[in-house]
């Protein structure tokens, strides 16, 4: 680094570990200069920021286990990256350490339509493997909103669900086999044919948000896409009503592969956002997708008329057609940008909470906004509970982000009453430590504290993210919009 | 229903172990017993532990203890129309839910409703300390902290003592038919493969030179997949004994070998039995080389379900690495290395 005068010139790691790092890295691959690095500062979280010391782009997996090595042996810490697409500040840099870049390994190593897997590098797209299946009537299940754009590295680290997984579950029901480096450089591989084994170490790294280890490659399971589908959008005048039809849905057997629940708030920025109209009068919708061979969607969709009209829907619409479904789906999808039709900012809460406590936990939220000053709007993944209440400010008021922090507490702790949990799909990172501490004990989080230790002694891969020290416990999380500026916004969010 | 929570007591116990270094032999009904290596250590009782902790039908999750008896579970969620989502083998009628999650095998609908481990939702346990922890929960989606609960499915009891599991369940079906054909394998996977999504197929195997399918759900669906399909209705309970490991040759057998695979890898002994559409393969009293053999050359895996020499123990001793490493998962839930001592592998 001597040679470039822009960059990071204080470091507390010696120049031998700086002149090894340029060794392994290639030529391209090692970016230090702080223009580089200012777009390495954050991920889908822009509230955090931190400068890492270097960024490194390795193209094999053996470069990926020889920088793991040299940064164990001088003790740097190490901040694992696939796009950055997180929300929760899980890629945000460790200033001390470097940032180890999964999204040049972006090969598909293999596909077999025969037994349904696909062998990937960490940096394949999530959508580039449903694409890459498509010829072979096959796709890959989980498809967070950023799909576009996340890397399949990360969605392994954050255990990333999306809309289907409902139906198709989450990334830990759909990976077969994982190769990874713990911090010491040590490669292993787990899993197999049925991701069966004496010690289910895939549970333990899906989801780890990087802590455990550095994945270099994931063998997923393919699913044949079903011969039909079918969208309904039903509103309703209440949102008593709407969330009662979510647990009828599922109380009549049906398993969709999507439900959803728009209320007034959601619907009025959608609306002004796409300019797609809903019935006029509605309180609230919900969004049910049936899919399966066209019998099953047939007898699927007659049971989920008759359950909405049971429970007070006043309109109906259908959509068969690839293209009419999407247009039923698109207010929903751009929920959260349109939200910046309607407020200066908000603040995006991922807790979840069992089915039947819809009803009194949604009022409890209102009640709780009224009694802040603050308005909240919620669109969310209602048949599993996952909820995204969206809670509307304005920074510049004096005061406000304060108050927003103290409702979104207060909306976490009601997840918790009603038994659910602080996230649900978005991850801890650094957003929701403070959380952590509500739902964990001590002795549990000592627990994950031991088994991240067994992974990595010297606590070198995404030092201080995901399980907090007792020491911390206070307060709440949430994701920070300002100014209706989104992160990634161009991607569809759910 | 007998509602017993015995968790004070066992956790005092298991503390009172962990002080005088004892190691503990944790036992459910006593069913699986014979499964692993020869168990050590005094007998930690857990079929005083039972009941029903909390039950939604509407939530489609029921929360029980561990020495609950799986018939029971069951008998109690057929009383509101519903099962356990994931097919759970019954190896006698004492066979607790605790017993069946330790070992963690699922039954012949795997790849249609899910693995045991994918229907636990949260779990909680005592640590080899006696310390009890929760972890996940009753909801779906949860992504707070390591999923230790799935971690804890199929570790033969070595990483902590299972107390109540949160459990996804599902509706009873209205109608449920097994049909078989004789047909060679290679055209039953094909079947199989062209019938998942377009009929209501909930579990299916293949043995004898005979394919057995069954199809399960809504009275109408199951009703056009008979009319389509042709076949012969089976009242033989053969899916029903290979869930339960009760198939007459795997009852009187000396050894049983699982031998795990891609779906799709050439049929090596014409005598195996078939399930997972091709992914798990039975073999009777077979040669240990062979099985291995088999699987390796897919880079599957073998599971011995029993064995003659039993302490070779259910799995092959990983490589250094791994081995390492799990030997360390090991030692933060157990640091003494009290539970289930040996029961995988012979130094935890």
């Amino acid at each position: 680094m001597s040679e470039q005068g822009e960059s990071v010139a204080t470091t507390q790691w010696p120049g031998a570990f700086w002149r090894a790092l340029r060794r392994l890295a290639p030529p391209d691959g090692l970016l230090m200069k702080t223009t580089e690095l200012a777009c390495y500062e954050c991920d889908g979280l822009p509230l955090y920021r931190k400068r890492p010391q270097a960024v490194v782009l390795p193209r094999t997996r053996d470069q990926v286990g020889a920088i793991l090595a040299l940064c164990a042996r001088y003790g740097v810490p190490v901040v694992a990256r696939g796009a950055g697409t997180g929300l929760s500040g899980g890629a945000l840099p460790h200033p001390e350490g470097i940032v180890l870049s999964l999204a040049r390994l972006n090969r598909i190593l293999a596909l077999d339509p025969g037994n349904r897997v696909a062998r990937v590098e960490p940096g394949v797209r999530n959508i580039a493997i449903s694409e890459a299946a498509a010829p072979y009537g096959l796709f890959y299940a989980p498809d967070p909103s950023s799909q576009i754009a996340c890397t399949i590295g990360g969605n392994v680290a954050e255990n990333a669900g999306g809309v289907h997984c409902l139906k198709y579950g989450l990334t830990t029901h759909n990976v077969l086999g994982l190769t990874f480096f713990t911090a010491d450089g040590t490669l292993h591989e787990i899993g197999g044919p049925t991701a069966e084994g004496p010690l289910d170490l895939l549970a333990l790294l899906i989801g780890s948000e990087g802590l455990l280890g550095v994945v270099v490659e994931v063998t997923v399971r393919l699913r044949r896409k079903p011969p039909a589908a079918l969208a309904l959008l039903a509103a309703f005048s209440s949102v008593e009503e709407a969330a009662t039809s979510v647990s009828a849905v599922i109380e009549a057997g049906i398993v969709p592969a999507g439900l959803e629940l728009m209320d007034t708030l959601a619907l009025e920025g959608a609306q002004a956002y796409t300019g797609i109209p809903y019935p006029p009068g509605s309180v609230a919708v919900v969004l049910a997708e049936v899919d399966g061979d066209p019998e099953g969607v047939a007898l699927d969709a007659e049971v989920l008329r008759a359950v909405f009209a049971r429970c007070g829907a006043f309109a109906l619409e259908e959509a068969e057609g690839e293209a009419d479904r999407r247009r039923l789906w698109l207010g929903r999808k751009s929920a959260f940008p349109a939200m910046g039709r309607i407020a200066p900012d908000y603040y995006c809460m991922d807790g979840t909470i069992p089915r039947k406590a819809l009803v009194p936990v949604l009022a409890g939220i209102a009640e709780r906004a009224q009694a802040a000053g603050l308005r909240v709007a919620n669109v969310f993944h209602a048949g599993d509970g996952n909820l995204h209440p969206l809670i509307l400010y304005d920074a510049k008021a004096p005061g406000a982000l304060e108050r927003v922090e103290r409702l979104g507490g207060e909306i976490l702790d009601l997840c918790l009453a009603a038994g659910g949990t602080i996230t649900g799909e978005h991850g801890v990172g650094v957003e929701k430590l403070d959380g952590m501490c509500a739902q964990f004990t001590a002795a549990e989080l000592a627990a994950f504290h031991a088994l991240k230790t067994a992974f990595d002694p010297d606590h070198l891969l995404n030092p201080g993210k995901a399980v907090p020290t007792p020491a911390r416990c206070v307060g709440a999380g949430g994701l920070h919009v300002h100014g209706g500026r989104l992160p990634f916004a161009h991607l569809e969010r759910f | 229903m007998v509602d017993c929570d015995q968790g004070e007591a066992l956790a005092a116990f298991v503390r009172a172990a962990y002080e005088q270094d004892q190691a503990l032999e944790i036992v459910g009904g006593g069913s699986r017993r014979h499964l692993g290596r020869t168990p050590q250590g005094a007998t930690l009782a857990l079929s005083g532990h039972r009941g029903i902790v909390a039950y939604e039908p509407s939530e489609f999750v029921v929360t029980v203890r561990a020495g609950t008896p799986l018939a029971e579970l069951r008998a109690f969620l057929a009383a509101s129309g519903q099962d356990t989502l994931a097919e759970i083998p019954q190896f006698a009628p004492a066979s607790t839910v605790g017993g069946a999650l330790a070992v963690g095998l699922t039954g012949p609908a795997r790849p249609y409703t899910g693995s045991l481990r994918d229907s636990v939702l949260g779990l909680s346990i005592l640590s080899g300390t006696g310390q009890a922890l929760m972890f996940g929960g009753r909801v779906l989606k949860n992504v707070a902290g390591f999923d230790v609960s799935r971690l804890m499915i199929g570790a033969f009891g070595t990483l902590g003592v299972l107390l109540d599991v949160s459990l996804r369940t599902a509706r009873v079906p209205e109608r449920e038919e097994v049909i078989r054909w004789e047909m060679s394998w290679l055209e039953a996977r094909a079947r199989l493969r062209a019938w998942e999504g377009a009929y209501p197929l909930t579990g299916a195997c293949y043995r004898q030179r005979t394919l057995y399918a069954r199809f399960a759900g809504r009275e109408a669906r199951v009703a056009a997949a008979c009319r389509a399909l042709g076949g012969e209705r089976d009242a033989s309970g053969v899916l029903a004994a290979l869930r339960d490991y009760a198939l007459p040759d795997f009852s009187e057998s000396a050894s049983l070998w699982r031998v795990l695979v891609p779906p799709d890898a050439p049929l090596t002994d014409a005598s195996a039995t078939i399930g997972w559409a091709g992914a798990e393969r039975f073999r009777v009293n077979a040669e240990e080389a062979s099985v291995r053999a088999e699987a390796a050359r897919d880079a599957g895996q073998v599971m011995a379900v029993w064995r003659r020499d039993r302490d070779a123990g259910p799995w092959a001793r990983p490589g250094d690495a791994s081995l390492t490493l799990m030997g360390r998962i090991k030692a933060a839930l157990d640091p003494r290395g009290l539970l289930n001592r040996g029961r995988l592998y012979p130094d935890w």
